[in-house]
């Protein structure tokens, strides 16, 4: 055979005539896409274009007259900058401003008074240049005319420019660029913290055989269910200025990394003990009985075997670990005290100092590390898939009283310290004053009077979370199921899946800053959301899309590719086939996801508390608002509300999963 | 093949297929005709092309370049919804939360038809595939075989005029497998529908197809009835691939003759210049065994061409059941072996046995030659 044999002719492809189907599947994509382009790609690029946009006074652009006592006469024209030459009102870093910016004239004269009968006239030699008289603006280069009385009022407004000035400010002000030192730090110790409790706590529930493995299990879990600044209030109750545990810290502060770091172990322990003990459960049962008939001693099989085999688990748990503390918000400002992370410093940023800009700077050097983390992550999994064999035999643990029993009190500290935080809280708030009158009250419960949104903003959240879960796991899943079953349209499901994974990397007070730029501008069409429920629901689909995405996908992925196939050659449109088949058969995925975003949902902080508004305040802000004002006991009665519902909502939806699973999975069974 | 343009149309007429995946091509240059009615079989190794080209007659992958016209309407560009065929796969792809019953009806649904019929339908297919009563039943309640009839019946339901099949059989066991095979051929007979099934095993193939379409490397090897395949291979691969074949180097001699290390052999014709280096070709069960009294005139032992005859060493015997596998040497197949199958009674009358001496002929008419690979 000739080589042209193997080289296809010229010509033009066969195009395919699309289907009905496909064209529904395809808008449908697009539809998804295009609603993730709005509630995340926009809004991130609004951000990125602001931190680059800079204000600066430049007072070369402003020129003054000032005439003599009798108001006439008056001098040759000179700028604010020879003025300031000679008094030096405005130094340094005072020529850089927000894009609410504004200096006073009256500064730059010293022996001014508004009595005088002294005329001043001013102008600004650029065309663009800006000043205020009281509110009204003015532009261009006409001289103005004002008596002394109006001078007053006159202030300069900066000038807008991009660059990359807000960084080079970010990092020359050690009070800002500290935080990313302190950031990255009290994310690796509460990593490695984390990281190694979580391992042995799931080594001791998949290699031991202790009793009450059910109990533990269920207690790891329960951090998932609160806010993560809930162990910070418990932490103040226990060590602050009044806690009766305050002699053990033998005279160091809670309040700052210490507090921290404790609180970051307890609401991130859950999430570093599932990835481990994935990985420790699928070990390969084969390779101890090869150790041991090699006589390896125990200590040598746990290096060479037990290790390896979760090392992947091991990585994937810490770069997870990293991201959450790294990213999280409510617990550094509850025990933070006067330790600046960067997570906190965008909300000082932006509802402190209304510096939107420098906000913005922040968020981008937050986003770096917790970019990063999410990339090597992902490789990471993408390798553990490949270490998954099935033939491999699960390990089935032999009892040994000694270990058995140090592993079964290795627990139960544990699990005392995740319960003890628990307990403090909901023990706060049933007292009437704590530490002095320790008698039970419900005065704590009364929302109502407290500030944070009251009960209102409990039942707010209920329905966030209830609408996040039914919207978020309806789009989630339609569009996982569009991107993995539909034909061709290779650009497009790229595109999809790039934006799906996006949510991960990004961190919640990032989002929410994000959506503040994108929404909170009149000219953005979407503008009429700003202020709603609505807006609180996309965004906490947003946050959480990837892991619902990935939960749904891997559903998808375990149905045999050749339904769609089937359907087509029978005529049936494609959606029946979703509907008949594909969601019945996804139902225990499609439950899952929707308690995921609910529990999120009653949980999350950080992206909605720049959104949430008066009508729309939510539990979660609310226990962040009354610690911060101090009703410290209402606000850990609220965090416990959270954990009560989402417990609650765990059960129904144990109690649901089982009714549906036993009504539309009865083809499981043989 | 030289008049095809003259014949009337074909129901089923693929030209000059072509299907590139980036830079592997996976078919080339394809070209096939199908009769109504027919029962074709794709036979290759793993990797050959037989499922991309059967996903592109189903449009689930569509070629690259090449036309298919089905039923004389051009359907080349087509989604699988605009054509009309059933089909069946390896994993049976039986939906698991609906009942046999919703299955077979699964494509009868939105056509028009009543309940009352729909259920008649299904009830009949049900029948005629064999598991009337396991209607209400779901398809994990069933065995791999009894899974792969319903969707056989699915497939039928709506009488496609095409029916495609994608390795039907392959995730079944050996027995189920004989069962089913006979199955779908009767089945396929009484419907009269033309079908292509997709296999890479040859038995199969040769049991079930009206024609098979052998295909390696993304090209039609041969297209033939299984006894022309299977006894008049047109290249080595096909005479390889297909029932076991002794390949012996050669070299062409003068017209039907070849020389085989020296030993100058008679075969029906071949097409190569003289000295050209071939493979020289006869299946273990086409060598004949000869008595003492083969070379004697008349008898019922007579060798048929001498040329053809070699006196040869049986090194080694295997008792494979009905026959013995045999391992004969001769210096003109140098370190190689010639391999022939005799049957019991054969080796009993004529005292065949390891280590001895024996007369072998490979029939002129059964002796094939090739062109040799190169390396």
């Amino acid at each position: 055979m000739s080589d042209a044999a193997y080289t296809i002719p010229e010509g033009k492809n066969i195009k395919g005539k699309l289907s009905r189907d496909d064209l529904i599947m395809r808008a449908s994509m697009i539809v998804i896409g295009l609603y993730l382009l709005v509630s995340m790609v926009l809004p991130l690029y609004a951000m990125l274009s602001k931190s680059v946009s800079t204000f600066r006074f430049d007072l070369a652009a402003f020129e003054v007259q000032v005439s003599d006592e009798s108001g006439a006469n008056f001098s040759e024209p000179v700028t604010f900058e020879t003025l300031n030459e000679r008094l030096g009102v405005v130094e340094g870093l005072d020529f850089i401003a927000g894009s609410d910016g504004r200096l006073g004239v009256t500064q730059f004269f010293p022996d001014f008074s508004f009595r005088s009968p002294v005329m001043y006239r001013i102008r600004s030699n650029q065309e663009d240049g800006r000043f205020l008289v009281g509110s009204t603006l003015h532009t261009g280069t006409e001289w103005l005319e004002l008596d002394s009385n109006t001078f007053r009022r006159v202030q300069l407004r900066p000038e807008q420019s991009y660059g990359l000035g807000n960084f080079k400010t970010y990092f020359s002000t050690p009070a800002l660029s500290d935080s990313i030192k302190n950031s990255v730090m009290i994310a690796v110790i509460s990593t490695i913290v984390t990281v190694s409790l979580a391992f042995w706590f799931a080594y001791a529930l998949n290699r031991s055989c202790m009793r009450f493995k059910g109990v533990f299990r269920l207690i790891a879990m329960a951090p998932i269910l609160v806010p993560s600044l809930l162990p910070g209030i418990a932490l103040v109750y226990l060590f602050g200025n009044q806690g009766f545990l305050k002699e053990l810290l033998m005279g160091a502060e809670i309040y700052g990394p210490i507090g921290i770091v404790i609180g970051s172990v307890f609401f991130t322990f859950p999430h570093a003990f599932i990835i481990i003990s994935t990985a420790l459960a699928i070990s390969d049962a084969r390779l101890y009985e090869a150790s041991v008939s090699l006589k390896a001693s125990a200590w040598r099989t746990f290096w060479t075997v037990t290790v390896p085999g979760a090392r992947y688990g091991l990585v994937s748990a810490a770069f997870v670990v990293f991201n959450l503390v790294i990213t999280d918000f409510g617990l550094p400002k509850v025990i933070g005290g006067q330790f600046n992370v960067l997570a906190v410093d965008i909300y000082k940023q932006v509802i402190g100092q209304q510096n939107f800009e420098m906000g913005a700077v922040v968020s981008v050097v937050l986003v770096l590390p917790a970019l990063l983390a999410f990339a090597l992550d992902r490789y990471v999994q993408s390798k553990q898939v490949a270490l998954l064999s099935a033939r491999s035999v699960p390990y089935e643990p032999t009892p040994n009283r000694r270990t058995d029993s140090i592993f079964f009190v290795y627990s139960c500290l544990v699990a005392v310290f995740i319960v003890g935080i628990l307990a403090v809280c909901q023990f706060a708030a049933l007292v009437k004053f704590w530490p002095y009158d320790l008698s039970f009250s419900l005065n704590n419960y009364r929302f109502n009077r407290m500030d944070g949104g009251g009960w209102a903003a409990y039942f707010n959240s209920i329905k966030l979370g209830l609408l996040t879960a039914v919207f978020g796991t309806a789009v989630v899943f339609f569009g996982a199921y569009l991107v993995e079953k539909s034909n061709g349209f290779r650009t497009g499901r790229t595109i999809f899946q790039m934006f799906a994974m996006m949510p991960m990397a990004i961190p919640g007070m990032v989002l929410g800053l994000a959506y503040i730029f994108f929404f909170n501008n009149p000219e953005n069409p979407f503008n009429f959301i700003y202020g709603t429920m609505t807006i609180l629901v996309v965004c906490t689909v947003t946050h959480f899309y990837t892991v619902s995405h990935l939960t749904a996908t891997t559903a998808l992925q375990q149905m045999d590719r050749e339904f769609e196939s089937v359907s087509a050659s029978l005529k049936q449109p494609t959606l029946k086939l979703f509907s008949r088949v594909t969601v019945p058969v996804c139902l225990p995925a499609i439950l899952d996801i929707s308690i995921y975003l609910f529990v999120n949902a009653m949980t999350t902080v950080s992206a909605v508390v720049f959104l949430y508004s008066h009508d729309t305040a939510l539990a979660s802000v609310a226990v962040l608002n009354m610690d911060d004002a101090g009703d410290i006991a209402p606000a850990a009665a609220m965090g416990m509300m959270i954990f009560y519902t989402n417990a609650g909502a765990r059960i129904l939806h144990l109690i649901a999963s089982r009714g549906i699973i036993g009504r539309t999975q009865a083809w499981r069974h043989r | 093949m030289r008049d095809a343009e003259h014949r009337p149309d074909p129901y089923l007429k693929i030209e000059n297929l072509w299907k590139a995946f980036g830079k592997f091509v996976a078919l080339r240059d394809i070209s096939l005709r199908i009769e109504d009615g027919e029962f074709i079989c794709f036979l290759g190794p793993s990797g050959c092309g037989k499922t991309t080209l059967l996903r592109a007659i189903a449009g689930l992958d569509l070629q690259t370049r090449g036309t298919v016209e089905q039923g004389g309407r051009d359907v080349s560009n087509l989604p699988p919804s605009q054509r009309d065929f059933g089909i069946v796969f390896q994993s049976y792809a039986l939906f698991p939360n609906l009942t046999i019953e919703r299955n077979v009806a699964y494509g009868l649904e939105n056509t028009g038809r009543s309940k009352a019929e729909i259920k008649e339908r299904v009830a009949s297919l049900l029948q005629l595939v064999g598991l009337p009563d396991q209607g209400r039943k779901y398809p994990a309640q069933l065995s791999g075989g009894q899974q792969q009839r319903i969707a056989l019946a699915r497939a039928i339901a709506t009488n496609p005029g095409l029916l495609l099949l994608d390795e039907p059989l392959s995730a079944l066991d050996a027995k189920v497998r004989v069962h089913l095979r006979h199955e779908i051929k009767e089945l396929q007979r009484k419907l009269g529908v033309t079908t292509v099934m997709v296999t890479h095993d040859q038995e199969e193939a040769l049991t079930m197809a009206d024609r098979i379409v052998v295909m390696n490397h993304g090209v039609i090897e041969q297209v033939g009835t299984p006894t022309d395949v299977y006894r008049r291979p047109q290249t080595l691969f096909v005479a390889d691939f297909i029932g076991e074949m002794n390949q012996i180097p050669a070299t062409a001699g003068g017209e039907a003759q070849i020389d085989i290390g020296g030993v100058v052999m008679q075969l029906a014709s071949h097409d190569f210049p003289k000295g050209h280096a071939i493979v020289a070709a006869i299946r273990p069960e086409d060598v004949i065994p000869h008595g003492a009294r083969a070379h004697e005139p008349g008898g019922d032992d007579k060798i048929e061409t001498e040329a053809n005859a070699l006196e040869v060493d049986v090194a080694e015997m295997e008792f494979l059941g009905s026959f013995w596998r045999c391992t004969l040497k001769h210096a003109c197949f140098k370190d190689g072996n010639l391999y022939a199958d005799f049957s019991m009674n054969a080796v009993r009358r004529l005292d065949v046995r390891e280590g001895g001496r024996m007369t072998v002929e490979l029939p002129k008419s059964r002796l094939m030659a090739f062109d040799r690979p190169e390396g």
